[in-house]
């Protein structure tokens, strides 16, 4: 069952990712990547991660993309045009991400144990997953709040006209 | 595993019609109180009192002709009432209409309990702004552009609100599951729900005024203000399509009235406590819950529609004000409050 | 736990159906009695009986934009709050205060944007 899952929604992942990149338009784009953050949802679901499935609809699919489409409707974004820039971009982008990949993949692999983990029961309750992210995780946490409040500060800094 | 599988289908087609018979009658309900409210009649040609009104209404829109319009971007223009109303059909998922009663492993009186359903229902709301969204960008429309865009921003404000004015329950109840959220205030009737017993009165107005907008309802309906944009986000739409957002629009309203009554008050909990004579464990005893939770839904539709015909409506400024300089500094300081109050009784 | 999923994916295919259902029987509908004629008039944009001009799709104030970041921020915070609402009763007082801490930074970046006047562009 969960390998029927994994199939099905991994390959609807990919299949966006794919036209996420090959699609001309935005908007197309912004609704491409709203399928495969739901995909990845459903992923984590199956792994049993309900929270995260749910945090990662609510945050990616809700806030996020609504950020994106918001910003192409309000720029109004046409359909791209391929320049001499977008064709650099392919020749150094591929290698790049696919070294990126690589590099990733090895620090998590090897590393992995340095970088921190935290065991939960699998299915994980809210209360085992909060008990860890308020006891075990309290500094990430509190860095994460004031990496979200620069975030604030940088936003308002950029759009905010000056009179 | 098949008569699972059954069962659920059943049910699950049962809720889905119920739910849209249920919103085909508010809009009859909203038609013929807000006509009493200006002394008018209201429908009342079509069957008794005007009872077969919505049906017709259904099969005029279903027999109009569909007319798409010169330069809409077609595959989104047709996708978005889509969206719509799949996400507000969605959202009633996680939503108890009564307590436990199992048959044959399925549960009678909610689609699924789920750890995380209050989680469930703001995260399809939250993907049910792009049916708004892009319905009024592919319109290629001015109004219908504008219309999306104050629906978006306001959705997007108040879903804030409503999300802050969630938590002050969710810390009296312990958990996100919507069924434990009422039986967490089934001890003493009346006096142990939450908007009177559990002090959360303020996290009430929020969430009532934080609904109303997300459902695009007056007095706060400036998206469709139909003397500034027509119709709003849906201007282009005619017949079936139109009547998809109209029919996502109720079915929201009743999905938020329905979870305003798990919140706040109490749910299928008789507001009598145990002073009510019990009828037995027989299956008449099991609607009696279910009858208390449809009167509680009955009452805040008709809030709604009472709202609509005596309130006009916000400035667009007043409305993002109200918001984010009122709505949500009030919903942290109820989160503060009530986290001390807990934290102190417990102690 | 997997039956219960089970039966949402049982409804979003059932509301799906019901979205996508009726609107394919009216196509069809149309398509057998009831076929349909386009004028320049009838589909034209609609615009009160005035002549459309110019293009819809033109650049719009941006700092409607503001919104939706400043959304995006504090919906991070409410996700972050739910978890710490369930598991308040068994939490240590040091977990609250740093949930204080928490929700004060984010007031505090609220109170700033707003001073700035950046919540009050209509």
């Amino acid at each position: 069952m969960q390998l029927v899952l994994f199939f099905i929604f991994g390959g609807l992942c990919a299949a966006a990712a794919l036209n996420l990149l090959l699609t001309r338009h935005p908007i197309n784009s912004a609704l491409s990547l709203i399928v495969v953050m739901t995909s990845l949802a459903v992923l984590y679901l199956t792994l049993g991660a309900e929270f995260l499935a749910a945090a990662q609809v609510i945050v990616y699919s809700g806030a996020i993309m609504v950020l994106f489409t918001f910003v192409i409707m309000l720029l109004n974004a046409g359909e791209e045009v391929r320049t001499r820039g977008s064709r650099a971009a392919y020749l150094v982008g591929v290698p790049g991400v696919a070294a990126l990949f690589s590099l990733l993949t090895f620090v998590f692999l090897s590393q992995g144990n340095h970088l921190g983990k935290s065991t939960l029961a699998n299915p994980a309750t809210l209360y085992d997953l909060s008990a860890v992210l308020f006891r075990d995780l309290l500094l990430p946490f509190e860095v994460t709040s004031v990496l979200i409040l620069i975030a604030i500060l940088g936003a308002v800094a950029l759009a905010r006209k000056e009179h | 595993m098949l008569t699972f599988l059954l069962l659920s289908l059943v049910k699950v087609i049962v809720v889905t019609v119920v739910l849209l018979l249920a919103v085909a009658y508010t809009v009859l309900l909203e038609r013929k109180l807000v006509a009493r409210i200006q002394n008018r009649w209201g429908p009342s040609r079509v069957g008794p009192f005007g009872l077969l009104q919505p049906l017709v209404d259904g099969a005029k829109s279903f027999l109009k002709e569909d007319i798409i319009p010169a330069g809409v971007y077609k595959p989104l223009y047709i996708l978005s009432p889509i969206i719509a109303l799949s996400c507000a059909l969605l959202s009633i998922a996680v939503v108890p209409f009564g307590p436990e009663r199992q048959f044959r492993g399925v549960d009678l009186f909610q689609i699924t309990d789920l750890n995380v359903g209050l989680l469930v229902i703001l995260g399809v709301t939250s993907v049910g702004i792009y049916g708004i969204a892009l319905s009024g960008w592919s319109s290629n429309d001015k109004y219908s552009l504008l219309g999306s865009l104050r629906a978006s921003a306001q959705i997007v404000s108040y879903e804030l609100a409503l999300g802050l004015s969630l938590v002050g329950v969710v810390l009296r109840a312990g958990s996100l599951s919507l069924r434990d959220i009422v039986n967490s205030q089934s001890a003493h009737g009346l006096f142990s729900w939450n908007v009177f017993g559990g002090f959360q009165f303020f996290a009430f107005f929020i969430y009532l005024m934080a609904a109303f907008a997300e459902t695009n309802r007056s007095p706060f309906d400036l998206p469709e203000a139909e003397s500034e944009l027509v119709g709003g986000y849906h201007t282009e739409y005619s017949s079936m399509k139109f009547a998809m957002f109209f029919m996502s629009e109720y079915a929201n309203m009743i999905t938020v009235s329905c979870v305003a009554t798990l919140l706040f008050l109490g749910g299928w909990t008789s507001p009598f406590g145990n002073l009510l004579p019990s009828l037995g464990g027989s299956i008449l005893a099991s609607f009696v819950p279910f009858c208390w939770f449809v009167l509680k839904v009955l009452f805040f539709l008709c809030l709604y529609v009472w709202v609509r015909g005596t309130l006009p409506r916000f400035r667009y400024d007043q409305l993002m004000a109200f918001g984010w300089k009122f709505l949500v500094p009030l919903a942290i300081a109820n989160i503060i409050g009530t986290s001390l109050w807990l934290a102190l009784r417990t102690s | 736990m997997s039956g219960s999923y089970l039966t949402i994916l049982l409804l979003l295919v059932c509301a799906v159906g019901f979205g996508v259902g009726p609107l394919v029987l009216a196509w069809i509908w149309a398509k057998a009695y009831s076929p349909e004629k386009p004028g320049p008039y009838k589909n034209a944009t609609y615009e009160c009986g005035l002549e459309s001009k110019g293009v819809v799709w033109v650049q719009f104030k941006a700092e409607y934009y503001l919104y939706g970041i400043v959304f995006l921020i504090f919906d991070v915070e409410a996700i972050f709050l739910l978890p710490f609402a369930v598991a308040f009763t068994g939490l240590t007082a040091g977990a609250c205060v740093a949930m204080l801490v928490f929700l004060f930074l984010l007031v505090e970046g609220l109170v700033w944007a707003s001073r700035k006047g950046v919540l009050l562009s209509t």
